[in-house]
């Protein structure tokens, strides 16, 4: 284990130089946070993270975003365990009828102020599963969501970018 | 003793069903098979429905040389049939689930509570009879009983501490001791089937690739041999080739971020840090040859969607180079971390009997003792003509499955080189003909976590009529709750963690 840890200490790290936010989430989130808020979180944000009935995809891609090449604490983001502790809601999946409940009871968990952020294609418009008895219309149908991050499923480094824009919307609005 | 091979002869069997055959069995029959599957001669693979209509696949696999597949469909125009799971509790949960979907009747079923269904479609049995029902979302689920002083109940989910599937764990403990889990499922559950009916294949391929996130290769391979085996259609060898070169992909992409979450729920991060940057590198790979990390809509029924270029296949073997010097370092890692050891040996086994029972496929049968690859049983192009080994121990605690997965990570590094040396030239797809009337078709594939299993109906105008999907886990959460009995209940999620079901798959 020794040289293990010896040769990551003199190895050059492999966490990767941050994307930059994508400016139209950035305009998206922008209209959708309060002001007295923007200056509450700082940038710094705490994530709860909720299946509702994804294939998982979202969830594989999400872990990434803790592996060495993302390092997604660096930025002052970390998932948290429980809803009390959590500034952001990021809901994954296209919202399954057995799971509207749980979801809708996890946000109610959480303390003001909070947002919503929905992770992949079926978190919009419920994706390839629209249209079934056992699903709704997305995450929006359900919460009110600050921002929509696309994809089946998005790759890490586009996940980071629409998180990386709600926190500069945070930090950089004038007034703030 | 009739093996399965000789009771399929017997029966009346369906025509235009490939490659195993499907027979009508009458009431007498369909006892002839329960029966087989109570005295342990044959495995359930699946059970499905259908209107008026029961399948149950079945495996012999009594004769190892010979393994046998085959379906018997009874008519059941009223719903009711002689339950399976009175006989073969593998069955149950699958029972349960057509019971809410379909509406049918098992008589004799052991458990009548709901599964899938929670009460809040609106619908009953949504598959078939799809009555308008007012949702019932406060009806407590009876968890079954656990009696005896100072028991106390933990109820975990469907919402979870991880970033991890949505499910229910109700456990009953004495101090530490996990007397008994009992799983609820369902939460995950998108109507798969429903949608399938009917649908042109083109998007049903696409649906069928996104049944369980981490399989998403598998499931593609599954669905598209299933749709090649119904139309008879030869898949060009180049297609082939690239099939099983994603396959062994994902295992690896898999296995490399298992192997690292199973330690880092020990609380050991250094491997879970390490396997993670691996797991990166491969889907990285990955995105960089086949245009996407996880590898989706990247097999089409009759071939490949993309050609593999001279540069893709460069990063490939970087890939590959990179965990073949730098996984053996973590192997030792694991062995010789007597605190991590003391966490994995001896904890969660699975005796044998039991992972031959429910017939467990994947590495959780096969640390278990029980020697079942789809690759090597059934062989399907092209590991027929690729050589590999298969792990096997009968030991079935963690820490087995953890070396199965990491023999399996060796072996899958060989097989890609392997495929990448042999990669034959030539067309990437044929074209799906326009069969004369409806065509059924039926394909095991042995995904990362054990055998996927579709079978599908074609109405003959390029739709698909029916389309079954069964992910392993079926078979496996069970012995997920079987092993944990005895165990603390922090050692919970490293149990979990090493089975690693499919919810998504599960519930459909």
């Amino acid at each position: 284990m020794r040289k293990l840890l010896f040769q990551s200490l003199v190895r050059a790290p492999l966490t990767e130089t941050p994307p930059l936010p994508e400016g139209a989430a950035i305009a998206e989130v922008g209209a959708s946070l309060a002001e007295r808020a923007r200056r509450r979180l700082g940038r710094s944000l705490s994530i709860r993270e909720v299946d509702a009935g994804s294939c998982n995809g979202c969830e594989l891609e999400i872990h990434a975003l803790n592996n060495a090449y993302y390092d997604l604490e660096r930025f002052g983001l970390r998932f948290v365990a429980s809803p009390r502790h959590a500034d952001l809601l990021l809901v994954t999946g296209p919202v399954t009828k057995n799971m509207r409940a749980a979801l809708e009871f996890t946000w109610q968990a959480m303390p003001d102020p909070k947002w919503v952020v929905a992770v992949g294609d079926c978190g919009r418009d419920g994706g390839c599963f629209a249209g079934s008895y056992a699903v709704g219309g997305g995450v929006a149908a359900v919460l009110p969501v600050d921002l929509h991050i696309p994809g089946c499923p998005p790759p890490p480094v586009e996940i980071l970018k629409g998180l990386l824009a709600l926190l500069d919307s945070a930090a950089t609005r004038p007034g703030s | 003793m009739t093996t399965l091979a000789e009771y399929l002869s017997t029966q009346h069997a369906v025509p235009g069903h490939a490659p195993w055959p499907r027979v009508l069995v009458d009431e007498s029959a369909w006892s002839i098979a329960l029966g087989a599957l109570a005295s342990g001669r044959w495995s359930l693979l699946d059970l499905w429905g259908e209107p008026g209509m029961i399948h149950m696949a079945l495996l012999d696999s009594a004769l190892p040389y010979a393994p046998a597949i085959g379906v018997a469909s009874l008519a059941a125009p009223d719903g009711r049939y002689q339950s399976v799971a009175q006989f073969h509790p593998p069955a149950l949960r699958l029972e349960r689930a057509l019971c809410d979907l379909w509406g049918v009747q098992p008589i004799g079923l052991p458990d009548t509570r709901p599964w899938i269904d929670h009460g809040a479609w609106g619908l009953r049995h949504p598959a078939g009879t799809a009555s308008i029902a007012p949702d019932t979302p406060d009806t407590p689920y009876p968890f079954l009983p656990a009696e005896g002083e100072g028991l106390h109940q933990v109820a975990v989910g469907p919402v979870h501490a991880g970033i991890i599937e949505p499910g229910h764990f109700r456990f009953t403990a004495n101090g530490e001791t996990v007397v008994r889990l009992e799983l609820r499922l369902g939460y995950a559950h998108k109507g798969i089937e429903s949608l399938l009916a009917g649908t042109p294949l083109d998007r049903a391929a696409r649906i069928a690739g996104r049944t369980s996130g981490d399989s998403t290769v598998a499931y593609q391979f599954a669905f598209a041999r299933a749709v090649e085996a119904a139309l008879e259609i030869a898949v060009p060898p180049r297609a082939v080739y690239l099939r099983a070169l994603m396959a062994e992909l994902e295992r690896l992409a898999n296995h490399l971020g298992d192997i690292g979450a199973i330690c880092n729920d020990a609380s050991f991060a250094l491997m879970h840090a390490h396997c993670g940057v691996l797991r990166e590198q491969v889907l990285r790979a990955a995105g960089a040859a086949f245009g996407h990390r996880l590898m989706r809509d990247a097999i089409c029924p009759g071939g490949v969607a993309g050609d593999l270029t001279e540069p893709g296949a460069a990063v490939i073997r970087t890939a590959i180079t990179e965990i073949h010097r730098r996984f053996p370092a973590l192997v030792e890692l694991y062995d010789n971390t007597a605190s991590l050891q003391d966490r994995t040996v001896s904890t969660g086994i699975l005796r044998p009997a039991l992972a031959r029972l429910y017939a467990a496929g994947g590495y959780v049968g096969r640390a278990s003792g029980r020697d079942f690859d789809v690759r090597r049983a059934f062989p399907y192009p092209p590991y027929e003509s690729l050589a590999f080994e298969i792990s096997l121990r009968d030991d079935g605690d963690v820490n087995a499955r953890v070396w199965v997965r990491i023999r399996e990570v060796e072996q899958s590094v060989a097989l890609v080189t392997r495929i990448l040396d042999s990669l034959p030239g030539g067309p990437l797809d044929v074209e799906p003909p326009h069969a004369n009337g409806p065509r059924e078709g039926m394909a095991m594939v042995e995904g990362f976590r054990g055998d996927v299993l579709v079978w599908l109906r074609l109405d003959g105008q390029g739709n698909v009529a029916r389309c079954r999907l069964r992910d392993p886990s079926w078979f496996q959460w069970p012995l997920l709750e079987a092993i944990v009995e005895g165990n603390i209940i922090a050692d919970f999620p490293i149990c979990n963690k090493s089975f690693n079901c499919s919810y998504s798959g599960h519930d459909l």
